[in-house]
């Protein structure tokens, strides 16, 4: 029996501004069991990072509107109050963010950092927190962790910075650590020790990861389930291997073609998808990527729904064209084919 | 570290002594005319003038002239004997210049320091609530006040306060002006110095509030104030560990700068309005006089505290921004 330990339901995120309603994100599904990866994969805008920030409440504001639910452990984390709220954060969930250059405050020590978010959450002495501090840096890999305890900021290359981050995060022992963009902004080399990493420390901490990214390659190393999103929607989810073998959703075969690949025939010219994610003020009609697919026909005025749609009961996608057409129609997209013919 | 203190103790003294250079240059070589002959009036003797001229050192090469200046400035600061007669004499009264800016000194630090400690305590609490309400009416009413003190000349300001307060009620709420020793009678003294501590801090209460307001939103938006909710800090905490902490980095610059030019001398207006006999004010009677040892003599001064707590900012820069601590 798998161990349930996130579940959001209908989560709906919308900012009012000056120009309008943004529709941040707009129905998000998904849960979130022990010991597993959860990837989140889209492009800039797609609201992967606001459904990340929305479960930990970093998004609550006067302009922000909420539906739906974020049960943690039989509570709505949208509906409990700040104080409470504040109980969860760091302790229970814990998050990492995409930039270690400016994620962590240049003004104090690492160790100290670290060491503040231990004693916020725990009743224990400063020497206590501190041998911690140094223990955990131990296990993210940082070399001398005794003396880089007392280094700033500065003082660290951008790797180890997301090492202290991911040391950080896991100072409180969380049940789940959210990854936002955890490998971006750091070198292809220190991208993969990275990752590997924290699938590494979910296991010694007995956590479960939500791994959000642009990248398909990052989720394809980690990541057990993966939901694809596009402008505030998810529109496709599976397992790994249905995402990439089995891809039902047009967007999908754009990420996927986009991707530079060694084990296929070198394509004329790497997939692009054409145009510009929609305004989240003012959606298209119907299904939001039909200005951008090339394969949009008559029923696409009309949004479908995430449903299972193939033989695996768990793959659901939203997407009106015929299983066998998208088996058919994908391939050019995914392996370039069509540019070589041409 | 230390290597960075000296090397920035070199570079003030060096600093310093380009200032007096160049204050002596301004003031005795270049004007036109020989002293001795303005200091001796209409219709001198020829040998009237000579007399001057040697009684004062006006005849000794500049090189002499100016070691004998800086040796009376620097008798100012270190205990030692006054020469007779110098070049920081003043032209007009005979008075001594060094003597006379130690007498303002009471005066103008009292109204400095009190000046400085209540503009900047009040400029940060100003600037944390805009900042923190930003966007809400009493942000915008702040601003208002802020727009209103900043743009508010001190002149006006002061005569308007002493008008009303001091001058024309039958039964003042304020003294009119003046200047009580401490050591004299302490609460006076904070009377004779409420208005113009008022009237002084009121320019920089709303500039630190503009300025603070707009670091500290900055700040806001940085990715570790993220980091730090994230952490599950409380919002107070988060506040002030994280936000008003590096917001108050370029405040410190600020103060340093600001607080330094009104010890040296700065507060003319305020010390002139409120008759406060500063050195502000003294410099402002020089002024008026034309009486050039004291200008100088000010400006020596002044440049002192500048150079000095520039100086400081740079310790203390460096004390709060890792970043920049020379390794």
């Amino acid at each position: 029996m798998a161990d349930r330990l996130l579940e959001v339901k209908g989560l709906k995120v919308r900012f009012a501004t000056e120009d309008g309603l943004v529709r941040a994100v707009d129905g998000v599904d998904f849960e979130l069991d022990r010991g597993k990866v959860f990837g989140i994969v889209g492009e800039s805008g797609s609201g992967k990072s606001v459904t990340a920030m929305t479960i930990l409440g970093l998004t609550r504001d006067r302009n922000t509107r909420f539906e739906g639910e974020v049960v943690y452990k039989g509570q709505n984390l949208l509906a409990m109050p700040e104080s409470r709220l504040r109980d969860v954060r760091g302790n229970e969930i814990a998050m990492i963010f995409q930039d270690p250059m400016t994620s962590l405050n240049p003004v104090y020590k690492v160790g100290d950092q670290i060491i503040e978010a231990i004693v916020t959450h725990e009743d224990i002495s400063k020497r206590m927190a501190r041998q911690r501090a140094v223990e955990l840096l131990r296990q993210v890999g940082i070399p001398n962790p005794q003396q880089r305890v007392d280094d700033y900021p500065h003082q660290f290359s951008g790797g180890m910075r997301q090492r202290a981050m991911i040391a950080m995060a896991l100072s409180c022992n969380p049940d789940i650590l959210i990854a936002d963009e955890p490998t971006t902004a750091l070198d292809v080399t220190i991208q993969a020790q990275i990752l590997e990493l924290i699938d590494k420390l979910k296991d010694d901490f007995d956590s479960a990861v939500i791994l959000i990214t642009h990248d398909l390659g990052v989720v394809a190393e980690v990541a057990d389930e993966i939901v694809v999103m596009y402008a505030g929607r998810v529109v496709e989810r599976g397992s790994k291997r249905d995402i990439f073998y089995d891809p039902q959703h047009p967007y999908t075969w754009g990420l996927l073609g986009s991707i530079p690949r060694l084990d296929r025939p070198k394509p004329k010219k790497l997939h692009s998808i054409s145009g510009m994610p929609p305004s989240l003020i003012n959606l298209p009609q119907g299904c939001k990527f039909r200005p951008r697919c090339p394969h949009a026909f008559e029923k696409c005025q009309q949004e479908p729904e995430l449903e299972n749609r193939v033989e695996e009961r768990q793959h659901l996608d939203r997407c009106w064209l015929s299983v066998d057409d998208k088996r058919r129609l994908r391939e050019g997209t995914i392996v370039g084919e069509a540019q070589e013919v041409a | 570290m230390t290597a960075f203190v000296i090397r920035r103790l070199i570079g003030m003294v060096a600093v310093l002594f380009m200032v007096s250079l160049l204050v002596f240059v301004v003031f005795i070589l270049v004007p036109g005319g020989d002293p001795a002959e303005r200091m001796a009036g209409k219709n001198p003797l020829p040998a009237n003038i000579a007399n001057i001229r040697k009684k004062w050192g006006f005849d000794q090469p500049f090189y002499v002239q100016y070691a004998r200046m800086m040796q009376k400035a620097l008798n100012g600061i270190l205990p030692g004997r006054h020469g007779e007669y110098d070049i920081l004499t003043s032209f007009q009264n005979r008075q001594d210049v060094v003597k006379e800016i130690q007498r303002g000194l009471p005066a103008t630090f009292s109204l400095c320091i009190g000046a400085g400690i209540i503009w900047l305590f009040f400029g940060i609490v100003v600037g944390v609530i805009s900042a923190v309400t930003a966007g809400r009416w009493s942000d915008r009413l702040i601003t208002t006040f802020a727009l209103i003190g900043i743009s508010m000349p001190v002149f006006f300001l002061g005569i308007v306060l002493r008008y009303f307060l001091a001058e024309k009620p039958a039964h003042p709420i304020f003294p009119d002006g003046g200047y009580v020793p401490l050591t004299k009678d302490p609460t006076q003294w904070a009377f004779h110095l409420v208005l113009p501590w008022f009237c002084l801090s009121v320019l920089f209460i709303g500039f630190y509030g503009r300025v603070l307001r707009s670091n500290m939103l900055d700040v806001m938006n940085e990715e570790y104030v993220r980091t730090a909710r994230a952490k599950g800090l409380s919002s107070q905490r988060v506040l002030l560990r994280h936000v008003l902490r590096n917001s108050l980095i370029p405040i410190v610059s600020l103060f340093g700068l600001d607080f330094a030019a009104v010890l040296g001398g700065g507060a003319i207006l305020t010390e002139t309005v409120f008759d406060l006999k500063g050195v502000g004010w003294y410099a402002a009677q020089s002024v008026g006089d034309l009486d050039l040892p004291p200008i100088m003599g000010v400006t020596l001064y002044g440049s002192f505290f500048i150079v000095v707590f520039s100086a400081l900012v740079d310790f203390l820069y460096a004390f709060l921004d890792p970043r920049i601590r020379p390794t």
